[in-house]
């Protein structure tokens, strides 16, 4: 993510591609797409340690005694049964948590102890980066590289920052109209429910975990049901770096039954999820019916990338190329509608399908791959009826267009041309690797297509023009511009969307304030010197 | 929110486990920020036998044991100027003599940097930030590096106290459980600050795209004090590396020793050749070729008031450098007839004795309301006769010996200017041994406002006690000074506290604690007590400076 970033002084010398090529070393052959997908699945170097829920310090059982298999995307097979945490198993976690809040250390402690704790957990994370990376790519599909090279070294960046802010977080006193003394304390929310989802599971962890746990709340975290893995090891990791028990609770689970009961619970304060934008809609629903509590939501996207007419084609293709392949796809600000300018469509189409074409897919353990498989049989099944879809509505279809390989679920990169506004490839996220690419000829036009959706979350500007970079970051109305990058994700830059792609924001300064409470402390003042 | 099971959580690092005595003692007390707490304090009255004064200790500085206390092993490894990531001999070859203020015995010969010195570690600070990947890194690696930096010193706990207590006479187990740690905690907490040093975007009135970058000021000069000499150093350092500036340290004459090992603990944990520069010297020559640098973009400096005036003249007469300046106090505390008398007691004997009165924010005119007067004066003696003045390396010990010989007959100088003032001598007033500069715990009563003991910073264990009547009094008073440090109250009362805090100047006003220094604080003056504040995110601002970026929009769908 973040070596895709471009600056514009670096121009020439940080390319995106040739940033991420540090990736993909080994030569693509021409058959690398087929070939890998068909090989032996690499078997990982890691032993999966915990599978339990975790609560109130320990490792324990579901209630139920159910569990549920987590599966191989390479293979479809299963890596692991999970301890299936249902409502009785949420209700205990959240009792944990308000038990650790409420008559607990964590925020009664100083600011500077949380700090340390935060610390003493990013360093054991580096620690322990090699299993934590092949954990996550064997239970998400990612590839090594990825996990290695940057989402475990992000997630330590992460909690260092958050620790950083933990004894940096202001009240303001404030002047009022009369001789009042007014002091703004900051506090912790109290119980945060925290959902988050398979694309990013570590990731998403440390975007929730760290402000919530750096402003003295305490957490009961419902993983997907897809990845619950990384968690539970990284969890374990921050009780060995002196978290107390039931600040931090871990329910694997599923959405209807765990994460509901999550977000109606009586005994939560606050509630962060990431997800569709069709279960954020459920969880700010149940959390309406229940006790109000206060709700963050991440949701999807379907996000634009403008390539202006005075781009390098090369540059914006291979930027545009990793705005939408990255991760399979399966991101939510992935630049999934590419709008090129008409002068430079048609070398850029050419381009694309060059690149896409080029992509190694395969066993994401296997070095130089840069795809990976799908998450599971869902999400693979549904990709491909976009794709039929795509087809089906009139779009080129340019390169891939179906699975690759014959077993896990691997599908090939796929590149639709001339597509049109109204179709639903251009309109519904499909979370897979295909890139759409639409023709416009001016900025208003470009400026009124790229608004022109119910998504809200990311846009992606390519251009070495002040003026339209200037003129598209206010136009467009989204939660992130990256102009001449794109993905750049580092832990103080506020991440979430307009419109329905979510409420609130994560990241940076922003996300502390998903934690605090706001609490305003008012007294009279006698014969002041001043006001 | 609910008491949790030990109510007031000791503010002690983490790597420690409060003192059983800690736990017991009034919150009230309880400073926040480690380095200036006497962890002893509290603690040495029933340590203590009430017969073992002053006088008795004398006998306890003498060489050879029996002593009860083992005084480490005391080895010097840094001795020379620290520039450009090597230690180096002065350009003229020259050495000055460091002493132990427990002896007055010279410890080593430290090279004595003087204006060709500070030329060399300027041009090594210039081409680091100009050129150097200090301030090209990412907040986040500077942190890292600052983090690394602050586990190094974790790990040299013991030896750096020792150099301290050498050096400048400060109690080894204050230094071992304050000074050194925290000076890990509050680079930790400038290392978790570089990456949120943010700029602002912009509401411009026009069809403009305005923000603002905070960039490093460039080449600092750093001039520290030998009172606190490991806090002050990080005090400065640790911002300034913080913001990504380069830097060239001046450390006190008196204390160069924990500097040279910091420099050196630097370059161990990563922080690049020519980013910190330390150069031991005299204030005449080093100290003035820093503040005169043309080179030099900043200052900041710590001391007196009357070299404070002479660094900021040499700033406006070379390159109008900007300055901040941390400098001398005399810090009234006010006591109400409704404070808890022995909580009172103890709290201003903490405030004015503390580092033997070496504390540019020392509690030293202490008002008290004439309801409690009498019994505070009683108790007041009582307390400071228990005190244990004598080797710092002694567990035992409450109070170690003035830095040098020159601080301590001028301390001596004003008990004598105090009795001839007409000021009452209540207790203490004379030194107490025959060998070092240790002097007993004084205390003065029938102060006036206007005798040199309550006008005069004296930088040693003196105590004036004044008596007031009215808040509005008292307020006069206090203000009633040239110098707006800090200031301590003692009330139960909401709005006797509200109105004192706001109308007293100073810089610090510590409610019913005293010393309550936090990394997350800002410190520093009102008034000739200086300007610019140290600590906290304020603490980084004089190292930064602000650029204004403007564009013109087009087709904006807003401003």
């Amino acid at each position: 993510m973040y070596w895709l970033r471009l600056r514009l002084h670096y121009w020439t010398s940080l390319l995106p591609g040739a940033l991420l090529h540090r990736f993909s070393t080994a030569p693509a052959p021409a058959a690398a797409t087929s070939a890998a997908t068909t090989d032996e699945p690499i078997q990982p170097a890691v032993e999966i340690k915990h599978t339990q829920l975790l609560i109130n310090g320990n490792f324990v059982d579901a209630a139920s005694l159910k569990t549920f298999p987590t599966v191989d995307p390479r293979t479809g097979e299963v890596i692991a049964r999970v301890a299936e945490g249902d409502v009785e198993d949420i209700d205990r976690a959240v009792s944990a948590a308000r038990r650790a809040f409420d008559h607990g250390p964590w925020p009664r402690m100083t600011a500077y102890e949380r700090c340390r704790v935060l610390l003493r957990f990013a360093d054991l994370i580096e620690e322990h980066a090699g299993e934590i990376a092949a954990l996550e790519t064997w239970d998400n599909g990612k590839t090594l590289a990825q996990s290695v090279g940057a989402e475990v070294p992000m997630v330590a960046r992460c909690m260092r920052y958050y620790a950083g802010w933990a004894d940096k977080i202001h009240g303001l006193v404030v002047p009022a109209d009369g001789a009042h003394h007014v002091q703004v304390l900051h506090e912790p929310v109290g119980v945060a429910g925290q959902i988050i989802p398979w694309n990013f599971p570590l990731l998403m962890f440390a975007w929730k975990v760290g402000p919530a746990l750096a402003c003295g709340n305490t957490v009961v975290l419902k993983t997907a049901e897809q990845t619950p893995l990384s968690a539970l090891y990284v969890a374990s990791l921050l009780h060995e770096a002196g978290l107390p028990e039931g600040v931090l609770n871990v329910v694997s689970g599923f959405g209807p039954t765990a994460g509901a009961a999550l977000c109606s619970h009586m005994g939560v304060d606050k509630l962060a999820f990431t997800g569709s934008t069709g279960t954020g809609q459920i969880v700010l629903e149940l959390a309406a019916r229940s006790n109000l509590k206060p709700v963050t939501l991440e949701l999807g996207g379907k996000s634009p990338f403008i390539v202006m007419d005075d781009a390098d084609v090369d540059q914006a293709v291979e930027l545009a190329h990793h705005a939408v392949f990255f991760n399979q796809g399966q991101c939510c600000c992935a630049g999934s509608r590419t709008f090129v300018h008409e002068r430079v469509y048609d070398e850029f189409v050419e381009k694309s399908k060059a690149r896409a074409t080029k992509r190694v897919v395969g066993d994401p353990f296997r070095d130089g791959v840069e795809q990976g498989p799908q998450i599971d049989e869902e999400q693979f099944k549904k990709i491909l009826r976009y794709v039929q879809s795509g087809v089906d509505s009139g779009a080129t279809l340019v390169a891939g267009g179906d699975r690759a390989g014959n077993r896990g679920f691997y599908i090939q990169p796929t590149v639709f041309a001339d597509a049109k506004d109204e179709m639903k490839i251009a309109r519904e996220e499909i979370f897979g690797p295909v890139q759409t690419i639409l023709k416009f000829s001016g900025m208003e036009e470009v400026i009124r297509w790229a608004n022109a959706t119910h998504y809200g979350l990311a846009a992606g500007v390519f251009t070495s023009s002040l003026d339209a970079a200037n003129t598209l970051s206010r136009a467009l109305r989204v939660g992130t511009v990256w102009v001449n990058c794109y993905d750049v994700f580092d832990a103080g830059i506020p991440f979430g969307g307009y419109k329905m792609s979510g409420v609130g924001r994560e990241k940076g300064i922003y996300a502390l304030r998903n934690y605090l409470q706001t609490k305003a402390v008012v007294t009279p003042i006698r014969d002041a010197a001043w006001l | 929110m609910a008491p949790f099971g030990y109510s007031s959580w000791p503010p002690l690092p983490s790597t420690l486990k409060p003192p059983a005595a800690a736990l017991k003692r009034p919150a009230s007390i309880s400073s926040v920020y480690p380095p200036l707490h006497a962890c002893t304090h509290n603690t040495h009255i029933s340590l203590v036998s009430s017969s073992r004064v002053c006088g008795a200790m004398a006998a306890a500085n003498g060489s050879g044991g029996g002593k009860g206390f083992e005084v480490p092993k005391v080895e010097v490894k840094f001795t020379k100027l620290f520039i450009n990531g090597n230690f180096v001999d002065a350009v003229s070859g020259k050495t000055f003599e460091t002493r132990d203020p427990r002896t007055g015995d010279v410890i080593a010969n430290i090279a004595e940097g003087d204006k060709a010195d500070i030329d060399l570690a300027v041009k090594a600070a210039r081409e680091a930030f100009d050129n150097g990947p200090w301030p090209r890194m990412a907040g986040y690696e500077r942190g890292r590096i600052l983090h690394k930096f602050a586990d190094l010193i974790d790990q040299h706990i013991e030896e750096l106290a020792i150099l301290d207590t050498v050096d400048a006479g400060k109690l080894f187990a204050v230094g071992k459980a304050r000074d050194i740690p925290g000076a890990a905690h509050l680079l930790r907490y400038y290392a978790g600050a570089a990456d949120k040093i943010h700029g602002e975007t912009l509401k411009m009135a026009q069809r403009m795209h305005g923000y603002t970058l905070k960039e490093p000021v460039g080449v600092v000069g750093l001039i520290v004090p030998w009172n606190y000499p490991t806090t002050m150093f990080f005090f400065k350092v640790g911002p300034a590396l913080a913001a990504g500036c380069a830097v060239v340290v001046k450390p006190a004459e008196q204390t160069p020793l924990s500097a040279l090992f910091y420099a050196h603990l630097a370059k161990e944990a990563g922080v690049p050749d020519g980013v910190l520069n330390v150069v031991p010297g005299l204030g005449s020559t080093a100290g003035a070729a820093v503040a005169s640098h043309m080179d030099v973009d900043k200052l900041s400096f710590t001391g007196s008031t009357e070299v404070g005036r002479l660094v900021m003249k040499a700033a406006a007469e070379s390159n109008l450098k900007p300055v901040s300046l941390e400098l001398g106090g005399k810090s009234p505390i006010v006591v109400f007839d409704d404070a808890d008398l022995d909580m009172a007691v103890n709290l201003v004997n903490f405030a004015t004795y503390t580092n033997k009165g070496e504390i540019c924010v020392a509690g030293t005119r202490i008002y008290v309301q004439e309801g409690i007067y009498d019994a505070f004066v009683k108790k007041a003696a009582e307390l400071a006769k228990k005190s244990v003045v004598g080797d710092p390396f002694n567990p035992r010990v409450t109070q170690g010996p003035q830095v040098d010989k020159d601080q301590y007959e001028k301390v001596l100088k004003y008990i004598d200017i105090g009795m001839r003032e007409g000021a009452t001598l209540v207790t203490g007033g004379k030194p107490c041994s025959d060998k070092g500069y240790y002097i007993e715990p004084t205390i003065f009563t029938d102060v006036k406002d206007d005798m040199s003991i309550a006008q005069d910073e004296i930088f040693g264990p003196v105590m004036a006690l004044m008596k007031f009547k009215t808040v509005e009094e008292v307020i006069q008073k206090a203000n009633n000074t040239r110098y707006g440090l800090a200031a301590g109250i003692v009330t139960k009362n909401i709005d006797i506290a509200n109105t004192v805090s706001r109308s007293i100047r100073a810089g610090a006003i510590w409610i019913n604690c005293y010393f309550a220094f936090d990394p997350d604080a800002p410190f520093g003056g009102y008034k000739m007590s200086g300007f610019g504040k140290d600590m906290g995110m304020d603490g980084l601002e004089k190292y930064l400076q602000t650029k204004t970026v403007v564009t013109p929009l087009y087709n904006t769908p807003w401003l």
